[in-house]
């Protein structure tokens, strides 16, 4: 039997996804800010080629 | 065979968000979140926002990982008590299983990201915070001996700590005197709590204080707990983190809980019962405040520093 697009289940966990996406997002928007805290203060060095190559 | 192998009898374990949101204790992560929070500022350094902002959310995340581990733990227990009886797994909203999960879950992310966000000290002691909470003091000592209350208030006392440590990547004196104002505050406070809260600690057999030595003996503890936590709380006025503010504030709290202490101490179970642990219950929410305005006044004076009024 073909699955169903819709079915009770996907209604009544709607809020539940939905809620789960907006956490992801919201992590992914804070790492990024995070990343751009870091790399913008003063103590941030980018190591040097020949360090990663070494 | 119909969708996804999805049965009716699944229904009744369908938890919302807001179930595993109750998962992680929110009104025990806002204490967390408010008190990591002080700790971080009254920090002689100044911390990015943002990094202080993520620094914190990751606490809080810790702090309600430890929450979810213990509910996992505690449910048999919890289901005994009438004050957890309606939390998500006894009451059959959430599986143990995903408790579990969403704990371990959350552990790892949370002490990583605080690796990642402030520092390896930081993110070590989360790490041993959320292990003393769900396994020395959930899965040991709550059940094996009264002073559980005791050794298991260190839990609570650490987020100042990493608050303090995420600024600074080390300790000093100033942390640990906010450790020990939340570890001696403990005692007292849940002692208030199993008095009025009468026989869920006895049916659940949680060897409380009050089940083991009696409630007069519980009545004594509250009271030498609470004259130590009061010389405490007022000498840490005089320190870096103290100053005319703190110490105003803490001398008035101090003697209206040493009040309330001595009133519970002078009574007896006949005269609680006749008025229904009102004393108990007053020393109670008195104690909440307590804890809230000290650690708000400590913020307070860090606050005013920069204006040259906080502080000594």
């Amino acid at each position: 039997m073909a699955i169903r697009a819709e079915h009770e289940i996907h209604t009544r966990r709607k809020g539940r996804n939905v809620g789960v996406g907006l956490m992801l997002a919201a992590f992914v928007v804070l790492v990024l800010a995070i990343t751009f805290a870091k790399v913008t203060s003063d103590d941030f060095e980018v190591p040097s080629t020949s360090e990663l190559v070494n | 065979m119909a969708d996804i192998g999805y049965s009716a009898t699944s229904k009744e374990h369908d938890a919302q968000l807001g179930d595993y949101f109750a998962l992680l204790k929110p009104r025990v992560m806002s204490l967390v979140v408010f008190t990591a929070l002080v700790g971080l500022l009254a920090a002689p350094v100044t911390v990015h926002p943002v990094i202080a902002f993520a620094s914190i959310l990751f606490v809080a995340i810790g702090a309600g990982a430890s929450g979810a581990l213990n509910m996992w733990w505690d449910a048999d227990i919890d289901g005994v008590m009438r004050r957890t009886s309606k939390r998500p797994i006894p009451s059959g909203r959430v599986q143990p299983g995903e408790a579990l999960n969403l704990g371990m879950g959350l552990s790892f992310l949370s002490v990583m990201m605080l690796a990642v966000t402030a520092n390896l000290l930081a993110a070590g002691l989360l790490a041993f915070t959320i292990f003393f909470y769900a396994v020395i003091y959930s899965m040991w000592l709550k059940r094996s001996t009264p002073q559980n209350i005791v050794i298991g208030g260190a839990a609570g006392a650490f987020p100042p700590v990493i608050g303090w440590v995420i600024a600074t990547g080390s300790f000093s004196v100033e942390a640990w005197l906010m450790f020990a104002l939340i570890f001696m505050w403990t005692p007292p406070h849940f002692w208030a709590l199993a008095l009025f809260m009468k026989s869920d600690y006895d049916d659940a057999g949680v060897p409380m204080l009050t089940v083991t030595h009696g409630r007069k003996s519980t009545r004594v503890h509250i009271i030498v707990y609470t004259v130590l936590l009061a010389v405490l709380a007022v000498g840490t006025g005089f320190t870096a983190i103290g100053g005319p503010l703190y110490l105003t504030t803490a001398v008035v709290l101090n003697a209206l809980f040493l009040k309330g202490a001595l009133h519970i101490w002078r009574r007896d179970e006949q005269s609680a019962l006749a008025d229904d642990y009102a004393v108990e219950k007053k020393f109670f929410r008195l104690s909440l405040w307590y804890l809230f305005a000290h650690f708000g006044v400590i913020l307070a004076e860090a606050a005013l520093r920069p204006f040259g009024f906080g502080g000594w």
